[in-house]
């Protein structure tokens, strides 16, 4: 066993693990981080991406171990202040996600996407989520969610309340 | 919430509303299988067959038993008397030769992949770790894998039954009196008209759900439940209850989130089984999360089916024939519907024409592969794709536009209801309508042009453009029409509809949503019927103590089917309110007019809101003698028809011929799917079904190599179209009203990928048809396109006529062998 510390949506865990423990299962099964999901074991369908010092990487693609003294967020830390990220209400607004399973890893590419690239082009939005795969959307609506929030986040990231997200933001 | 006072506004259905579902799964608090832990839970892992065919001679379990964490290790002989047996519900023909699938195999196993032994851990990498200390010796058989190989009988998939073939079932429309010989119109077109033969291959397709399958299943309570990501947890309590020895009435199952199916967790599973016995053996709550590569390797798969297609036409183009021969692969066990999938083509390989004379013939064969059963469309894609491909290759014979020949072919929107030479009568449509909306998004005159210029000068990136003129049965199904196939259960649907003393609503349905937002849709139905506002309509499901009774969800049935269970539960609703409401404004019944959520009496202002009637209703105190204090209603409604949705579909493809590399320019789609509840929800599945259908044309494809093995194996192999790959689309609709139902609705979850198959194909071919090419296999790589193009006798472009240089030397060793048999086989 190995001791870790990690810094997870804000809260500092210090665990042993067993050195082989990816970080996906240290965040799921350990912490009980389970908006967190796992969908390969190729490291092909992103459905695991979370942030790493603020930049996406895949947590089935690591090991717990490598995270010690890092700083990780996840899907369930991506709101702040009781405020939804402007990603996650754009996904809502623009129905970007259907079964919701690539949703957490979706949510949190994109948003390292537009940290490095806040004016992207289709294209460029495309190719920035090749790394996650999605069955249900088609991705279209993702490429127009990603999109919707770039504007509201160029904007100054104005966002509604949070409490009732999917109510608050009708037709 | 209290007492709610929001505004129902004047109309639901329609709207855009955003997704009630989303809010828990944008911020991670969503509640799949694997994410379940219960206390003392065990984990199980799978000990699988490398080898496709083999008998199993000995299994030495001592190894993993005595691993860290090991609780038990079972073989299948160790629970023989309660794993039970995975069944089909529909035997397509009563000799229909099945062969006994058992979850954890005791003697011989039919495929790579079958499970030969159990591991239970106290935690799942323990488990894993044992799989590996189990020594299993096989002796290994002779493989079939090849549909057409296999019905030569010369390699048996399973040795004991003597034959791969399956069944054999026929549809005539001579024979059954819905239209005339197909032989005599065969025969006719032979000597005076244009004959058209073709074999087509649909290849094999893996479902790609992203959520891989998972049970947990808990054994202490006086209820055995199941969790599992299943799209059927009504069927699989049913299954577990029939072959298990656990009374029903014992049996919980619920599916909670579940990520995706699109028909691939419609299966129970050997899995499902296999958990349920160890959990109940140790009485322990046990969990199977399968990885991805097991989900590649042992989830049933779709399509694969060799198709020959016989169309007799005039020299104009009239159909006058039509005849299908299928060769369907069910891989090693018939699957819950199995044979029933490729059979339901048998309703649909005619399309929106009007043929004459038809005949379809499907045979069921067995090989050693995983097995097949529904993938989104089950039947319906491979139907559209066969008659829509020889559409175009009608249109090409003739000269003409394939718009054109198919108007001249399809029924006109006045001849609606219209029986079809298959039997089935089409409800409402209108072709004409979609089409002109179609080609008028598309542009479809100036790519035309385009086209024609890019031909008139020779372009090395050649310009094609397919159509698809598709429609689908929805609505599954007329139990009646089930009883009369040989199908194991009924088609119909439940719902109940419950008011609560504060106003709000619940309602509860058998059906089971996995993505689709039925419970936006649902909600609004609602909102609409009771005159409630949205947010006050709670949908329930997925839950057999919940939702007790229900079919499930899968073959675009749920708003059809289980949309109608719900408005019907909601008008006794109201009509139970009325009664009540007359009691308390001292008006009689006859003068109680329901609108907008409020009863009121004819010709005055006195009236009462639903939430005042349920508030009334709850304490009691003021009811009409001999009125039970309840609002709530049941309904179980069993359609007396399916629904016929349909749509045009125009796809352009740019065609590379030096490199045969297809790309996607432009895809415009109008469908019919009838009254739209909600048209978010409309596109959303549009959008989702058009990339599914599109991978098949393109991209994707199960590759087994000459021992069995999954060369496809992975996401890495097995390649799922990503956002790079994707173009953005347009989209329209025209409603045709269903008259099937109250709502008028048709169905849209499959719609998208049974008609975007044939377009991509149609578009690759209408590239190159100048150079004589009518066919590239699916998926049309840039190989197969560009070996088409090589073998093509008549090439329109210079550039491709010089050979490619000599890599090697000849009769030289240590060349590459993919240079010269082709890797995409």
């Amino acid at each position: 066993m190995t001791r870790i510390t990690v810094t997870v949506d804000g809260v500092k865990y210090t665990d042993d693990v067993e050195p082989r423990t990816l970080l996906v299962h240290y965040l799921r099964q350990n912490l009980g981080k389970t908006g967190t999901l796992v969908g390969c074991d190729t490291s092909n369908c992103g459905a695991c991406t979370v942030h790493l010092d603020g930049h996406s990487v895949k947590s089935c693609n690591m090991l717990a171990v490598q995270a010690d003294g890092h700083e990780v967020t996840t899907i369930e830390g991506l709101a702040s202040d009781g405020q939804l990220h402007p990603m996650q209400l754009a996904f809502n607004d623009c129905h970007a996600l259907q079964c919701g399973y690539c949703t957490p890893g979706m949510i949190m590419q994109a948003c390292d996407l537009l940290k490095d690239n806040p004016d992207p082009s289709e294209q460029e939005i495309r190719e920035g989520l090749e790394g996650n795969l999605c069955r249900c959307t088609g991705y279209h609506n993702i490429v127009r969610a990603v999109q919707e929030a770039a504007v509201t986040m160029r904007e100054g990231g104005a966002t509604t309340d949070s409490t009732a997200p999917a109510q608050a933001v009708t037709a | 919430m209290t007492i709610t006072e929001n505004q129902a506004p004047a109309h639901e259905i329609g709207r855009a509303r955003r997704r009630k579902e989303d809010a828990r799964l944008i911020t991670g608090r969503s509640r799949y299988t694997d994410s379940i832990t219960l206390p003392g839970m065990l984990h199980l892992a799978m000990v699988r067959s490398p080898f496709a065919h083999a008998t199993i001679r000995s299994i030495s379990t001592e190894a993993a038993k005595a691993a860290p964490g090991v609780v038990s290790v079972v073989t299948g002989a160790d629970i023989a008397d309660i794993q039970g047996v995975n069944i089909n519900a529909w035997p397509i023909t009563t000799d229909q030769v099945t062969p006994t699938h058992l979850p954890v195999a005791i003697e011989h196993v039919a495929f790579a992949g079958e499970i030969v032994a159990v591991v239970v851990a106290r935690s799942e990498a323990e488990a894993r770790d044992a799989v590996e200390l189990v020594d299993v010796d096989y002796d290994e058989l002779p493989v079939v894998l090849d549909a057409r190989e296999a019905l030569k009988d010369e390699v048996l998939a399973h040795p004991d039954l003597g034959t791969n073939k399956s069944a054999f079932w026929q549809l005539d429309s001579a024979a059954q009196g819905s239209g005339g010989d197909v032989d005599e119109a065969i025969e006719k077109a032979r000597t005076d008209g244009i004959l058209i033969e073709r074999e087509y291959r649909q290849q094999r397709l893996v479902p790609g759900f992203m959520e891989p399958r998972s049970v947990v299943v808990d054994p202490t309570g006086d209820q055995l439940t199941v969790w599992s990501a299943t799209q059927v947890p009504h069927i699989l309590r049913f299954a577990i209850a029939a072959t298990m020895g656990i009374p029903e009435s014992k049996l919980r199952v619920i599916a909670p989130d579940v990520g995706g199916g699109f028909g691939g967790k419609l299966q129970t599973t050997p899995e499902e089984f296999a958990t349920i016995a160890l959990a109940r053996r140790l009485g322990k709550p046990c969990k199977f999360t399968e990885t991805r590569s097991e989900a590649f390797v042992t989830g049933h798969h779709g399509r694969d089916q060799y198709q020959k297609l016989t169309m007799a036409a005039t020299t104009d183009g009239m159909i006058t024939g039509f005849k299908v021969e299928l060769i369907a692969d069910l891989g090693a066990y018939v699957a819950i519907v199995g044979g029933g999938v490729p059979v339901l083509g048998a309703w649909m390989f005619n399309g929106i024409y009007k043929i004459p004379a038809y005949q379809f013939n499907c045979t069921t064969v067995l090989t050693n592969k995983p097995w097949v059963d529904a993938y989104r469309g089950a039947g319906r894609p491979e139907a559209a794709f066969g008659i829509e491909r020889m559409m175009d290759e009608l249109a090409g014979e003739v000269g003409a536009d394939p718009l054109e020949i198919r108007e001249k072919n399809w029924i006109k929107h006045e001849e609606f209801p219209f029986t079809t030479v298959s039997g089935m009568t089409y409800d409402s449509g209108n072709y004409e309508a979609a089409t002109a909306r179609a080609k008028e998004l598309f542009d479809y005159d100036g790519l035309r042009r385009e086209q024609a210029e890019r031909r008139e000068r020779n372009d090395p990136v050649q310009l094609g453009i397919g159509v698809s003129t598709f429609t689908e049965m929805c609505g599954l199904a007329p139990s009646r029409i089930l009883g009369s196939l040989n199908y194991g259960a009924g088609g119909w649907e439940h719902a109940s509809v419950r008011m609560l003393a504060t106003g709000t609503v619940e309602v509860v349905t058998g059906i089971s949503p996995h993505g689709q937002g039925h419970v936006t849709g649902f909600s609004q139905i609602v909102a609409d019927r009771l005159g409630v506002p949205f947010e006050d309509v709670e949908i329930l499901h997925g839950d057999t103590a919940i939702a007790p009774k229900g079919m499930d969800t899968y073959g675009s049935r749920s708003l059809v089917v289980g949309g109608e269970a719900v408005v019907r539960a909601a008008d006794k609703v109201i009509e139970k309110a009325k009664v009540i409401a007359a009691h308390l404004l001292e008006a009689s019944a006859d003068d109680i007019e329901f609108s907008g959520g409020r009863f009121g009496v004819k010709g005055t202002d006195k009236g009462l809101g639903i939430a005042e009637i349920a508030a009334a209703t709850f304490t009691g105190h003021n009811l009409p003698d001999g009125i039970e204090p309840s609002l709530d209603a049941d309904a179980t409604f069993d359609p007396v028809n399916f629904s016929f949705p349909h749509g045009t579909h125009l796809c352009a493809m740019e065609v590379d011929t030096e490199t045969g590399a297809a790309t996607m320019r432009k895809y415009a789609c109008v469908d019919d799917v009838g009254v739209i509840i909600n048209p978010l929800l409309v596109e959303g599945q549009v959008h989702g079904g058009l990339v599914q259908g599109i991978a098949q044309a393109l991209w994707e494809g199960a590759v087994y190599d000459e021992n069995g093995t999954l060369v496809t194996g992975s996401f890495v192999d097995y390649t799922l179209p990503s956002a790079a790959d994707t173009i953005s689309f347009i989209t329209d609709t025209t409603v045709s009203p269903s008259t099937t139902n109250s709502l008028g609705t048709k169905g849209v979850g499959e719609a998208g990928t049974i008609a975007s198959t044939p377009a991509v194909v149609n578009a690759i071919v209408d590239a190159l048809r100048p150079m004589g090419i009518h066919d590239i296999e699916m998926p049309c790589t840039p190989e197969r396109v560009w070996r088409a193009i090589q073998g093509a006798s008549s090439r329109s472009v210079d550039e491709t006529q010089r050979d490619a240089a000599p890599h090697f030397e000849a009769d030289q060793p240590n060349q590459d062998p993919s240079a010269t048999t082709g890797g995409a086989k």
